[in-house]
């Protein structure tokens, strides 16, 4: 009956019966099922703004080299608190319109960071628009394109109404009378960059990470806490905007070296500026608040560090100094 | 036949304890995992290969040398006769000068008489030996009694395809240098996110779906003993998928991209494009094969039609909205970009293979049965396993286990495959240093074996820890989409076309392009191989991430030089292409006899 080496027709009908029975089994039937999944209480929709800057980051197909999935073994866990769940993605992959389906941010390639994470890791919007104006001015080993495109160039005397300056070192723009202004959709896409955040479980409790190196669980469970390393969490939190070195950049981040706040005997003001974020100088971009990120006992460590390196030599911060004005700042906030 | 069918059952056995072996993942004796021994086990497959080839080249050099020393022992023996005695030189001398008035009447060897070889001594009869580098390889002399209208069809296929070759890895150069030089260029459309999908794209739908389609032409009339059903239909497609590439690429560049998901960033209406393209060749084919004018079915025709139906069926999937909000886009997407490889570019090629390996060793192929196996179990096997594109995401954990154990399973339809193609040129390896057709067949089966084995042991857990998101992948799919799928489609075209043209190109540049494409091959995917491993080892290690971007810059620059040579080998490819086809319809080898012969 079934003589496929004579019968066209069958040996047609089978191969193409057979293969769409076997798609429907292994992606039709669980696509439909992983479509069902609902979004986590506190998960957040995106706005407006933030669904534009995804198109923008869509159009210049930045999956090509950032993945947006943090997998659920250890060495991923640097890229966000909990490994990635379906729900995590239940409001960023919708179709885009009639002509683009729902985008592929999981990308399958890690040739930058993972950007699971990104709003929570680095909410400087002043940062995120030197790095995409050039990527080496804020990260000097990096590969990533500049993105010259998603910003303008004008005259300083006929600077738009409510347009955003772009602190850019002099080694990068170096025109006089002329500043660089992020464009509508480089301001999107870094609205989209800073929704990037991990929602946090209601109950509290999640999957563990697969470990991967008995070595550093060990350290884990034995250090507990106890003693936190000041440099490494700079390195992590601080570094991107104020350099390993400390020196920041000209124009863009100010330098922590020699610097009057951070080596000042009354540490209120430094200890304030990293839980409350700093906007005074002009001349400098944006800090952001850093207070719901770090706890006391991290900023301490961070601050301490800062104090004793590159050759600044003051005090250390305690965690009670932290404490202190984190209440302070509390209480003002009430009023 | 045995032999194979038992090997196939070990190896199935033996599967079941290399996915146990995966449970407890830890990096302390990392190069002991059972994937990276194999994964090393396969490339030193191709290292052995390769010296093999360049070992019996070298024998052939040797052999001249050989020759040219006896040539300088006979000098010696003149040098001997000068230092003899006045009388006897005198002698000589009187010959001499009788010699040197000797004048040639001009017809000793022509003229009225017939050449006459009783005793078949003369074997070759070559006009320019002067050729003092290459060993000379044996001519193709056949010319395929073919309707002119198919012959343009198969040249203007390929000669689409050569174009989107050269267009396609230019660009793909072009990124591989963006990695050390991320400043080169400030322009929206050149910029890296934008071209790479431009790149991948065209090599896929514009190189080598054109090639195949070209060549897939020829086979269909030929082993259907038919002429194709409809020529205009063969052009539409032709025009339609040549336009899907151009406009896709277009719009990429300016920022139209469907989703960023891999090989389908050509919204939908410049995809449905190429999808009426394959529409129409499908029907073409079967109408084709429908009509045939011999009983059987070959082979070939099987894999040929079967990947024509899967792709359309898998475009249509690919593109469907109705499935695609959430991860369910992601599961999709893992079964597209996986079955886009499998179903179509691999499933064709096999069967191009399946004909043009066998009539170019002038012999059938070994074992028509392994071939029927390979055929259904690469439709059971391959459709299962795209999921292992994103094993450790948040995808079900049942379906990233059906992906590793099917991947597995490829053994069975990859085992039987190669050892096909291997028994088949079995007792015809001599013609390896004599023919520059077969290189490329060898070259492309090992690497079928290698490639798809190697993507095999990737997809297991512990190898997954190490290398997914890292360069080895790039290095992967280069090796299969470029060893493979490139290799077997030179292959075919070298042994097609100078028997429709009847024009050979010139077997240096042959030479010349298989060096090259084989030695950027192996210098990119051994770079990338070795970086994207101390990449992982890198992140697993918790190193800050941009330590790995900074370790990677010698072996991007490494790649880069293998992107070269590999770019050059398709400029001369480009150039031997132009050199077949040029003026082919002056010479109408229809009235040429047909002649059997072993190229």
């Amino acid at each position: 009956m079934l003589n496929f080496h004579k019968d066209h027709k069958n040996l047609v009908l089978t191969a193409g019966g057979v293969f769409i029975a076997l798609s429907i089994l292994i992606a039709i039937m669980p696509a439909f099922q992983m479509q069902e999944t609902q979004p986590i209480p506190d998960e957040q929709p995106l706005t407006a703004h933030e669904r534009e800057g995804l198109n923008v980051y869509v159009a210049e197909n930045c999956m090509a080299c950032h993945t947006q999935q943090v997998r659920n073994i250890e060495m991923d866990n640097v890229w966000g608190d909990r490994p990635s769940i379906p729900s995590d993605y239940f409001y960023s992959k919708k179709r885009m319109d009639f002509w683009r389906q729902s985008p592929s941010t999981l990308g399958s390639e890690r040739t930058g960071p993972d950007l699971t994470n990104i709003g929570k890791r680095q909410p400087s919007e002043d940062w995120h628009l030197l790095h995409l104006y050039n990527p080496r001015a804020v990260v000097p080993e990096s590969v990533m394109p500049s993105y010259p495109w998603l910003f303008r160039e004008v005259d300083s005397a006929f600077m738009p109404k409510d347009a955003k300056v772009v602190a850019v070192p002099k080694e990068y723009f170096n025109k006089p009378g002329k500043k660089i202004i992020a464009s509508y959709d480089a301001l999107r896409l870094v609205d989209y960059l800073k929704y990037l955040k991990q929602t946090d479980m209601p109950s509290g409790d999640i999957d563990d990470f697969i470990p991967a190196l008995k070595k550093i669980q060990a350290e884990r469970t034995e250090g507990g806490g106890q003693s936190l390393d000041g440099a490494k969490l700079y390195s992590q939190v601080c570094a991107a905007c104020h350099q390993d070195t400390g020196q920041g950049i000209v124009g863009a981040f100010p330098s922590l070296v020699g610097s009057a706040i951070v080596n000042d005997e009354n540490t209120e003001t430094l200890i304030k500026i990293v839980i409350q974020g700093y906007n005074a100088r002009t001349d400098y971009g944006v800090m952001p608040p850093f207070g719901d990120q770090l706890t006391d006992a991290e900023i301490a460590a961070i601050l301490t560090h800062e104090r004793s390196s590159w050759g600044n030599d003051s005090e250390a911060v305690t965690e009670e100094d932290v404490a202190k004005v984190r209440q302070y700042v509390e209480m003002e906030l009430n009023k | 036949m045995k032999n194979c069918k038992i090997i196939i059952l070990l190896f199935l056995m033996a599967i079941p304890n290399l996915m146990s072996a995966q449970e407890k993942i830890t990096t302390e004796n990392w190069l002991s995992s059972s994937g990276i021994i194999g994964t090393f086990i396969l490339i030193a497959i191709v290292m052995i290969v390769a010296i093999i080839i360049l070992f019996i080249k070298l024998n052939g050099y040797i052999d001249t040398m050989k020759r040219r020393q006896l040539d300088k022992n006979r000098m010696a023996f003149d040098d001997e006769l000068v230092a003899m005695d006045g009388g006897d030189i005198d002698a000589i001398l009187e010959k001499r000068k009788a010699a040197l008035t000797y004048k040639l009447k001009g017809n000793e060897l022509s003229g009225n008489h017939t050449a006459i070889d009783e005793k078949g001594l003369i074997q070759r009869v070559e006009k320019d030996p002067n050729n003092a580098f290459f060993d000379e390889k044996k001519k193709t002399s056949l010319s395929l009694e073919t309707p002119q209208e198919l012959k343009k069809i198969v040249i203007y296929y390929i000669g689409a395809a050569a174009f989107w070759l050269v267009l396609g890895t230019l660009i793909g150069q072009y990124l591989g240098m963006k990695f050390l030089w991320p400043e080169m260029d400030h322009q929206a459309w050149l910029s890296f996110g934008r071209l790479r999908p431009v790149h991948t794209n065209m090599v896929f739908w514009g190189w080598s779906s054109l090639a195949m389609i070209g060549l897939g032409y020829f086979v269909i009339a030929r082993t259907s003993n038919n002429k194709i059903y409809n020529y205009n239909w063969a052009w539409t497609g032709w025009a339609l998928i040549n336009a899907t590439v151009l406009l896709g690429s277009l719009c990429l560049m300016a920022g139209i991209n469907n989703g960023g998901g891999e090989y389908r960033e050509y919204i939908w209406p410049v995809m449905l494009m190429f999808a009426i393209g394959l529409i129409l060749t499908f029907y073409n084919f079967y109408k084709t094969v429908a009509t045939r004018k011999i009983s059987e079915i070959y082979i070939s025709n099987w894999f040929i039609l079967a990947s024509l139906i899967w792709t359309i069926v898998l475009a249509i999937i690919g593109y469907l909205p109705f499935y695609q909000d959430g991860l369910g886009e992601t599961v999709i997407q893992g079964y597209y970009m996986h079955q886009g490889v499998g179903m179509w570019f691999m499933t064709f090629t096999l069967g191009l293979v399946y004909y043009y390996l066998p009539s170019a060793l002038n012999k059938p192929i070994y074992s028509y049965s392994l071939g029927v196996l390979a055929f259904w179990t690469q439709m059971l096997f391959y459709t299962m396993i795209g999921t292992h594109h994103f094993v450790f995401s948040p995808l079900p954990w049942w379906l990233q286990t059906i992906a590793i154990v099917f991947s597995a399973g490829m053994v069975i339809p990859v085992v039987a495959g190669t050892t096909n193609f291997l028994m088949t040129m079995k007792g015809s390896w001599s013609h390896i240093s004599k023919s520059y057709v077969l290189p490329f067949f060898l070259v492309g089966t090992i690497f079928y074996f290698v490639g798809s084995m190697q993507g095999s042991v990737q997809a297991f857990r512990f190898t997954n820890f190490v290398w997914h998101f890292t360069d080895f992948n790039v290095a992967h799919s280069h090796m299969t989409m470029y060893g493979i799928i490139a290799f077997f489609l030179w292959a075919c075209i070298y042994a097609i076309l100078p028997k429709l043209t009847g024009r050979e190109p010139a077997q240096v540049f042959v030479g010349a392009h298989f060096w090259l494409a084989f030695i950027g091959l192996f210098a990119y995917m051994m770079s990338l191989m070795a970086g994207g491993t101390y990449k992982g080892l890198s992140w697993i290690d918790g190193d800050p991430f941009i330590e790995s971007v900074i370790l990677m810059k010698p072996y991007w620059v490494w790649r880069a030089v293998g992107g070269s040579l590999m770019f050059v080998s398709h400029l001369v490819f480009a150039y031997n292409f132009y050199y077949m086809i040029k003026g082919y319809t002056r010479k109408p080898s229809a009235t040429q006899k047909v002649e059997e012969i072993t190229v």
